[in-house]
Parts: structure tokens; C-alpha cells; sequence
């Protein structure tokens, strides 16, 4: 390395302190970003959210109104009862991801001719974005000429309206998030399989494990990694769902489809929506949600930073 | 290897792996494929109920050629780089120094600032839309592509930061003790012994939040709203409105919003794979 | 969709001013933010802009066309910051929320003059809003039933005119292995245009009023009538029943395709029921059938506006483009066929020939006693109307639970109004 090495006959206050000083002028500029579009504004949402205002005109002080409402519409059953219900089916249905994308990789991890290919065309949905992922099973589903209903027509069944019908529309579209969803849990397996120790395979099968038991008890251990960022995403990712349901549905129909992330910006800002303070109050609410799965990994990275 | 090699199986499992692989990849990826078949179909299959049959005529060239020229598609795509390339630049050189001050320097609220950026990325994004938004407006920025690159590089260093503390900490850190005996100030530390290092990681990072930054669409929605600004995930709604029930073109352009990223994908495979799976193997 | 032309007109200005009394000349930027994105549309209201630039050589004017659905969410933000001289909307209630913002200019001064006065009165109260006006109309069109002479004929059905008449038909329609109407009902709004004409033929204008101020409960009788006669049509299968998957536009191929025989629509669809290949020998048109004889007929007639806003910075020449817009000449060459095809607002403009406007504005002029509603999304507040029409949306699909759904709009009458 050729760096000129510069010694100066007198330190100066900024090179003796510069181990601890420099640390601190590398984050300003990083600490500045995010505290103007993150941080401060997390903590704006949540002032607002006690506060009823138009987005036009002045905020009036209210409380805990917002929450008092949110409250009798849980009791009501109505449009935030459905979200929060359909936030909870999205958790639960987009964790399918992981053992789907398990069973590929599964699947996938073999060294035939053309392998390399497959994988990738098995990954790429991931990289489409969810506007388009949104369209494309929303024609897929469609009761005239989609091609679930052509392939149900076989069966002399159908049709179906997935997008159309309360019962199977919240279904419907995170059956189409779990399509990009899969592909990256795949990826996430199909890695950590490369890493597997075939020491321990080989004494597996020494010892005359049947596959199911080998999967279990050595195998999956081992992708106790993958499966923690597969956890990771998949919860954030299903906990954030709003690009499909914008696109499908619209939260319909009769909002039958809303999402937490979607019916906030419904009353803040969409065509009807007036209701600033509202829909902090409702992002709050997820944003609780989200902080019990936030601090859960939080504290498995403390552990594992202490365990160093 | 898990599962057992196909090689050392029998050979009738063999033909019939060979088999199902292209079956499984057929099925998988059938409701993209019928939106290419959509978008070489002519107009009149359309109306002629024809969905599913092959194209009457072969009209691939007139229906991206519409997309390209008798739409603002290709503004939208043009946005859609103005808006990704100065985001990755600018969150991959803040995380680059955020990364290089946490995962070197042992201060007392290292650990907390970190779990700060970590915390910060996992936030549900929708809860920073009104505030954001304000403030967007508040600064003049609103329907501004400038305003979209600022918001996401300040989020996105939430998780670069995460991305690149992790992989500094694995660096050898006898470099840097070298180094620092060697009377090396730290910003010259930082240029010339770690970032070389990284060189890797900011590859990965950078096709990682190219592809991210590209497919967003929910600030697209809250902070742009006409073709001089909006990237081509909410471009492509608009288009969808002018060529309602033209199938033929919405999905045309459909493919071609999705393009950039998948062309991203396949060349960069290596460097988005790593990025991805990043901590997957331990 | 959005473009932008500028005219700069700096020699012919010039040219212009010397000729001319420097006091009338209207000077500097007029920036218009329209919401015109169809091609029709679009050219006409570029045509009309080309024409007032023409009288006006010496304003450089600036226009701006957003995507019809996005404008309305974007309106709110342009009226705040980077605010044109002139935006298009929506009368009634519609406007109210910018009203009220203070962001609309209070524009009774035009009002006050005799050649807007005499001529645009019968818009007047659509554009009141606590006494004063906000803005001035372009264009106004007709609802009613659209609906396929041929099959009426096949059918041996006629234009009905009564509720039973309309039944009877309904039954023949469906006996016949067709639909009554077609509707897509993702657009919630279609189903709010059918709780307008129930409500109003049921109950009356007033009542219909009443309810969209929130004055009246919605589990009162008379608006579980209303919904009664709904339910009759429903209990016919009168209506596909993949509405809720359909846009409204993705509702018309039922009707072209005769897999439907009506729909109950804005004269906007018969461009693109014609462009689809219905000639007008097979598409008619006739008004919403009587159902209470009592209650007077009333009609829904939205109407498309023009207003300033209150952050403009060249409001002089904004309101000589409003006088532009409504003047009797202009009404009548952007409202033709070949253009908006709708009806003007000027009464000394004249209609076009086009058979469904001549309907329409008969209908709209000498059978409509009840009054004029502009539309629910319209005359009822924002949040309101989309709760409510999420309901109607409901009860087309659960007729069954009516009283439910019915409670749970109730509760959002209470909590709207209130404030």
C-alpha cells in the first residue's frame, strides 16, 4: 500500500482525538437523512394521530378520538375490524412462503445440464415489481377470460370470482404476493443448502435416515439462518402489503380486502380521504404491531453481537 | 449434498426429474407467460373472445411499438433512472461511511445508533406518508423527482447501513490496527484500506437497491403525480387508464416496466444472489 | 397522461399593442390544470384554450392535463402549493372540502354580471356554497337507462315507464337468458348512480337531499323502501354477478355482446358503446321509470366546473378565461358531438343534434320537476358518499343483510356530521 504517511511535528487537537471524532463525522451526514425522513417524522405521525385534521386547513386537538373511533369500529366490526383481521390472515398465509420456498429449493438443488438456468428462471418474479405481479393475476383471475377460470373450466368448474368475492379475494392476492415472496425464500434455502456440511449428510446415511427424519433432524437445523431472514422478510413484507391490493382491488369489494397499510391511506389520502390524523392513528396501530416483531429481532441480534 | 444427488438415483427418476423440471418452470411461471402471449396478440383477438388461442396475427412489433412511441412510457422509464441511479448512489455512499463508523469504532452508543438504522428499516414505511409527504411539499419538492431520491436514500440507508456494518465487521481488523500504528489518519484508513474491501458489498448493495428502488410504487403514489416525475410502477397505472381494455398494450407495457430490473437481474446475478442471501449462511 | 404546450406570442403581443388600448390587454402567465386525459376531451378543451389565446395574444398560457382518476387525489396538493391559475372539478359538495380550506376564490363577482347572471341560472345553486359562488360550470350531461333496441324488439318490450312496467320487462329480459343491466361495480360510484334513482323515485328530491346532509337516518322506512324496490330487481337476477370484479367499462362488452339488455349510466357511455360498434339503431335511451307516483321526477345531471384558485397569481385573466368558458358560443362548439358531446350551460347556446343529448336535454329541461341532483359522490360529503356506496356495493352482493349494513352507514352519518 503507498499512502503517504504524514506525521506532524505537533499533533493537532483534531488528529489526537480523531479516533473518537471520526466515528461521529461519518454518521452525521447518514444520522442527518434518516432522522429527517425517518425518525422525526415516526415521531410527527404519532403527535398527529391525536389531532383531527383535513390536510387542508388547520388541526384541531382531539385526543384520543382517533383511537376512541378505531375502537368502535373494532366493536362494529366494521372497516378496521376487517383490516386488522386481514393484516393477520396476510401474516399467518405469507409464511407459506418459507416452506413453499424450502420445498423448491429442495427441489431445485441438483447438478443437472441447464440447472443454472432453472434457478435463476425460478427466482426472477422477485425481481418484477409488485405493480406488475398485481396486474398480472388480476387478469389471471379474471371471471371472462383468466386463465384460473379456463383451467377450472376443465374440471367443469367455475367460474370463479377470486377478486370479486369477499370469501376468496384477501386469499387471492396474497396467493399473488406468495409467488415473489417464494422465489425469494427459495434463494434464501437454495444458498444455505450450498453450506450444508456433507460430512454430516454421509453419516446420516450412515445411519440409515429416511429423508423426511434427515430433513428434520440435520438439514434444517443447519438453515437455521435462512430461515431467520426468511422469517424477517416474510413478516415485514406481509405486514407492509399495500402494492397488490392497490392494484387488485382497491380494498374491495366493499372493502373487503383492506389491509392496515391500505385503509390508512384510503382516509389520508385517496379520493375520498380527508382524514390526516386518522390514518396516523391506524399506522400507529401497525406500527405497534410491527415493534413487537422489531424488538424481537432486535434482541436476537443483541444476543448474537454479546455472544462475539 | 441434501437431497440425495439425482446422478446415484435410478434412472427412471432421473428421466422423470428431467421431465418435471421443465413442467414445474411452465406452471410457475405461466400467468407472466400469458401476458407475453397477451402482448403479441392483435386488437381484434380481443374482441373475437379469442384469449387463449394463438395469436391471429403476429402484432408484437405494433404493440411495443406503441408503447415506445404513442405513449409517455418512455419518459416514465427515463424517470425511473433518474430516480433509481442517484438513489443507489447516494444510500450506498451513506451506508458505506455509516457501515465503516459502526462496524470499526467501539463507542458507548454504537450498539444503539445501529439498532436505530435496523429499527428504522423495519418501520411499516406507511407511517411516515403524511409527515413525509408535508414535508415534501414544505421544501418545494413535491412532484419532484428530487424530493422521491431524497426520501428513499434517507430510508434506504436504514438497511445499507444494517448491510454494510455486517460485512465490515468481518473484514480483518488487524488492516486497520496496521494501519492506525502506521500513523494513518482515519479518513485515509477508510478510502484507501477499507473501501477497496468493500468493493463487493457495494456491488451487491448497489443491484440490490436498484431493483428495489425501481419496483416502488407507494411513493411513487404519495409524492409524484404527472409524467415530468413519476417512475414507471405508477406510470404505469395512468397508461393502463388511457388503454383500458387494450390488453394487448397494457401488457406490452407491463413487460417493459418490468424489464430494466430483470435485465439487472440476469447480469448481475452473482452480486444480487450475494446481497440477497447475505447472512443466510453462517 | 400529462403534456404541456406553451404559446408564447411575444411578436404577435407586440403587433397587437400597438393597435390596441394598453388598459384591456390581459399580460403574463395563465397556467390551467385539467383533468380532460380522453382524446376527445383532451382536444377540445385545447381547441378552446388555442381560441381565448387567440383574443389574448399578449397572456402566455401554461396548460397542464393530469390523468382524470389521479387528478383527484393530486387536487389537494396543487391547490396548496404550486397552484395554477385554473383547475377544473366538480360542483356541489364535491368542492366543499376546498371551499371551506379557503383555496377556491369566491367568484360572485361573475356572477353578478347580467351575462352570466341571465344565462347560467339554472346552475347557480350547484356552484352556491355558503351564499357565494366558486367557480363557474362547462358542461353537464344526462343519467339514464341505455339500452338495446334490438333486444327490446326481439323481446316485443318497450320503453317502460312505471315500476311494474319495468319489472315485466326485467322478467322478459332474464326469461330470455340475458341480464337487465349490466354494472361494474369496482367503480362504487356506478351503484351510488342507482341509489340516486331509487332514492329519488322512491322517496322524492327533497328526501334524497335530506339523506346526503346527513338530516335523516339511514334506518328510517322510507330509506329501507328504497332499498326494498333494490331488492326486487336483485331477487330477478337482474344483474351480472361478477359486478363486483368489473370496472365500468369492463361492464359494457355484457351489453354489446347482448349478454345484457340496459345500463343505467351518464351520457358518457355512448362513445364508447359506439365506438364498440353499437349503431344508434340498436342503442336508445329512455328516462328512469316513475316508482312512487307521488314523489315528482327528478334527475341526476353532474356537472363539470371550472374554478380559481385562491393561491393563483393571475386572477384577472382567470376570470376572463371563466367568462371565455361560459360565454354562449364557446358552450356550444366544446358541448357539440364532435366534441364533449354533453350539454352546454349557457341558455342561449344550443344543443346538438346528436339524438341522445336532444333526449337528454328534453328530458332534463321539461321532465324533471323534482329538481336536479348532480350525484351522490357529489352532493353528499366525500367520506360519506364512499362509505355509503361501499354499502350499496355490500348490498348488491348481501341483500339479505341490509339492516346491517345500514347500521354500519348510520354510524358514519353520525361521526361526519357531526364534526
Amino acid at each position: 500500500m503507498t499512502v503517504a504517511v504524514d506525521v506532524p511535528e505537533q499533533e493537532s487537537w483534531f488528529h489526537r482525538n480523531q479516533q473518537r471524532i471520526a466515528p461521529w463525522l461519518f454518521l452525521t451526514p447518514g444520522l442527518l437523512f434518516f432522522s429527517v425522513y425517518v425518525i422525526i417524522p415516526l415521531f410527527e405521525s404519532i403527535n398527529l394521530s391525536f389531532y383531527e385534521w383535513d390536510g387542508l386547513g388547520a388541526a384541531e386537538y382531539v385526543g384520543f378520538r382517533n383511537y376512541e373511533d378505531l375502537y368502535w369500529e373494532w366493536v362494529d366490526r366494521d372497516a378496521f375490524y376487517i383490516s386488522l383481521k386481514n393484516n393477520l390472515i396476510w401474516l399467518v398465509m405469507y409464511l407459506l412462503a418459507i416452506p413453499a420456498g424450502l420445498f423448491i429449493a429442495l427441489f431445485l438443488n441438483q447438478t443437472v445440464w441447464g440447472i443454472r438456468l432453472y434457478k435463476s428462471l425460478f427466482f426472477f418474479p422477485f425481481v418484477i415489481s409488485q405493480v406488475v405481479v398485481g396486474l398480472v393475476f388480476t387478469w389471471f383471475y379474471d371471471p371472462t377470460f383468466g386463465l384460473l377460470n379456463e383451467f377450472l373450466d376443465l374440471f367443469g368448474l367455475g367460474p370463479l370470482n377470486v377478486l370479486g368475492d369477499e370469501r376468496f379475494v384477501t386469499y387471492g392476492i396474497i396467493f399473488a404476493g406468495l409467488w415473489p415472496q417464494t422465489a425469494y425464500c427459495m434463494i434464501l434455502y437454495l444458498t444455505g443448502l450450498n453450506a450444508v456440511d456433507p460430512e454430516q449428510i454421509e453419516a446420516g446415511r450412515l445411519d440409515g435416515a429416511k429423508s423426511w427424519r434427515m430433513l428434520w433432524h440435520i438439514i434444517l437445523p443447519q438453515l437455521r439462518p435462512a430461515t431467520f431472514i426468511a422469517f424477517v422478510v416474510t413478516i415485514i413484507g406481509a405486514l407492509r402489503s399495500f402494492d397488490l391490493i392497490s392494484i387488485m382491488t382497491q380494498g374491495g369489494p366493499f372493502g373487503s380486502s383492506r389491509v392496515l397499510a391500505y385503509y390508512m391511506f384510503e382516509v389520508a389520502l385517496s379520493e375520498y380521504g380527508f382524514r390526516m390524523g386518522y390514518g396516523a392513528a391506524i399506522a400507529v396501530i401497525l406500527f405497534l404491531i410491527m415493534l413487537c416483531f422489531i424488538a424481537y429481532f432486535l434482541w436476537s441480534m443483541y444476543r448474537e453481537e454479546k455472544g462475539h | 449434498m441434501f437431497p440425495k444427488p439425482i446422478e446415484k438415483q435410478p434412472r427412471a427418476a432421473q428421466i422423470t426429474y428431467q421431465a418435471m423440471l421443465p413442467l414445474a418452470l411452465l406452471l410457475w411461471l405461466g400467468p407472466l407467460l400469458a401476458v407475453a402471449l397477451f402482448s403479441v396478440k392483435p386488437a381484434a383477438d380481443f374482441t373475437n373472445a379469442n384469449y387463449w388461442g394463438l395469436p391471429s396475427s403476429f402484432e408484437g412489433a405494433f404493440n411495443y411499438g406503441q408503447v415506445f412511441f404513442n405513449s409517455d412510457m418512455p419518459r416514465y422509464l427515463l424517470n425511473s433512472f433518474m430516480i433509481t441511479i442517484p438513489t443507489v448512489i447516494g444510500a450506498v455512499a451513506l451506508s458505506c461511511m455509516t457501515g465503516f463508523a459502526l462496524g470499526i469504532y467501539k463507542f458507548k452508543s454504537n450498539l444503539w445508533i445501529f439498532f436505530m438504522f435496523v429499527a428504522g428499516n423495519f418501520v411499516p414505511f406507511q407511517i411516515l406518508m403524511v409527515p413525509v409527504r408535508d414535508l415534501t411539499l414544505e421544501l418545494g419538492l413535491y412532484n419532484t423527482k428530487t424530493g422521491l431520491v431524497l426520501f428513499h436514500i434517507a430510508f434506504q440507508t436504514g438497511f445499507c447501513t444494517l448491510f454494510m456494518r455486517n460485512f465490515i465487521r468481518a473484514l480483518p481488523f488487524e488492516l486497520i490496527e496496521a494501519a492506525r500504528v502506521e500513523g494513518i489518519s482515519e479518513i485515509r484508513i477508510f478510502w484507501y484500506v477499507v473501501l477497496p474491501l468493500m468493493k463487493p458489498a457495494i456491488a451487491a448493495l448497489s443491484v440490490l437497491i436498484f431493483t428495489f428502488i425501481w419496483n416502488d410504487y407507494f411513493w411513487a403514489v404519495v409524492l409524484t403525480q404527472g409524467a415530468e416525475s413519476q417512475p414507471v410502477t405508477a406510470g404505469i397505472t395512468s397508461f393502463n387508464a388511457q388503454f383500458r381494455a387494450a390488453y394487448q398494450l397494457m401488457s406490452a407495457g407491463s413487460i417493459v416496466a418490468a424489464l430494466p430490473p430483470v435485465a439487472m437481474f440476469f447480469l448481475m446475478q452473482k452480486h444480487f444472489i450475494a446481497g440477497l442471501t447475505l447472512g443466510a449462511v453462517k | 397522461m400529462y403534456s404541456t404546450f406553451k404559446r408564447t406570442t411575444a411578436a404577435l403581443a407586440l403587433g397587437v399593442a400597438m393597435a390596441a388600448p394598453a388598459a384591456a390587454e390581459l399580460t403574463g402567465e395563465l397556467r390551467i390544470f385539467l383533468d380532460t386525459s380522453n382524446p376527445a376531451p383532451r382536444a377540445t378543451m385545447e381547441a378552446m384554450i388555442e381560441r381565448f389565446a387567440e383574443q389574448h395574444p399578449g397572456l402566455e398560457i401554461e396548460t397542464t392535463v393530469i390523468d382524470r382518476e389521479a387528478y383527484k387525489t393530486q387536487i389537494r396538493n396543487f391547490l396548496t402549493a404550486d397552484t395554477p391559475d385554473i383547475a377544473n372539478w366538480y360542483a356541489a359538495n364535491r368542492m366543499k372540502p376546498y371551499v371551506e380550506a379557503g383555496l377556491f376564490e369566491d367568484v360572485s363577482d361573475l356572477w353578478a354580471e347580467p351575462e352570466i347572471a341571465e344565462n347560467l341560472a339554472s346552475t347557480k345553486g350547484a356552484m352556491t356554497l355558503d351564499g357565494k359562488q366558486w367557480g363557474v360550470p362547462y358542461t353537464y350531461y344526462q343519467w339514464g337507462v341505455y339500452y338495446r333496441k334490438d333486444i327490446f324488439d326481439e323481446l316485443g318490450l318497450t320503453e317502460p315507464t312505471t315500476w311494474e312496467e319495468e319489472l315485466s320487462n326485467c322478467q322478459k329480459i332474464v326469461d330470455s337468458g340475458r341480464k337487465c343491466y349490466t354494472i361494474g361495480t369496482r367503480n362504487y360510484w356506478t351503484a351510488g348512480g342507482w341509489f340516486d334513482y331509487l332514492n329519488m323515485r322512491t322517496n322524492g328530491f327533497d328526501f334524497h337531499n335530506q339523506l346526503a346532509n346527513g338530516e335523516v337516518s339511514w334506518e328510517d322506512d322510507r330509506v329501507k323502501q328504497t332499498f326494498a324496490n333494490w331488492k326486487q330487481l336483485l331477487d330477478m337476477g337482474a344483474f351480472p354477478d361478477d359486478h363486483t370484479a368489473r370496472s365500468w367499462q369492463e361492464s359494457l362488452p355484457l351489453i354489446v355482446q347482448g349478454d345484457a339488455a340496459a345500463i343505467l349510466l351518464g351520457n358518457f357511455a355512448v362513445a364508447p358503446l359506439r365506438e364498440a360498434g353499437l349503431t344508434d339503431d340498436k342503442l336508445d335511451f329512455y328516462q328512469f321509470v316513475a316508482i312512487n307516483p307521488d314523489v315528482e321526477l327528478a334527475e341526476d345531471a353532474p356537472t363539470d366546473t371550472f374554478h380559481i384558485p385562491a393561491n393563483a397569481s393571475n386572477k384577472e385573466a382567470a376570470r376572463e378565461f371563466l367568462r371565455h368558458v361560459v360565454s354562449a358560443e364557446e358552450q356550444t362548439e366544446i358541448n357539440n358531438g364532435a366534441n364533449l358531446g354533453q350539454l352546454p350551460v349557457n341558455a342561449q347556446s344550443s344543443v346538438d343534434n346528436d339524438k341522445f343529448l336532444q333526449q337528454g336535454f328534453e328530458m332534463l329541461s321539461t321532465n324533471s320537476p323534482g329538481g336536479i341532483a348532480q350525484f351522490w359522490d357529489r352532493d353528499a360529503p366525500a367520506e360519506m358518499a364512499k362509505v355509503s356506496m361501499e354499502g350499496f356495493q355490500e348490498f348488491m352482493v348481501k341483500p339479505d343483510e341490509l339492516d346491517r349494513i345500514l347500521a354500519k352507514i348510520e354510524r358514519a352519518r353520525g361521526r361526519i356530521y357531526d364534526n
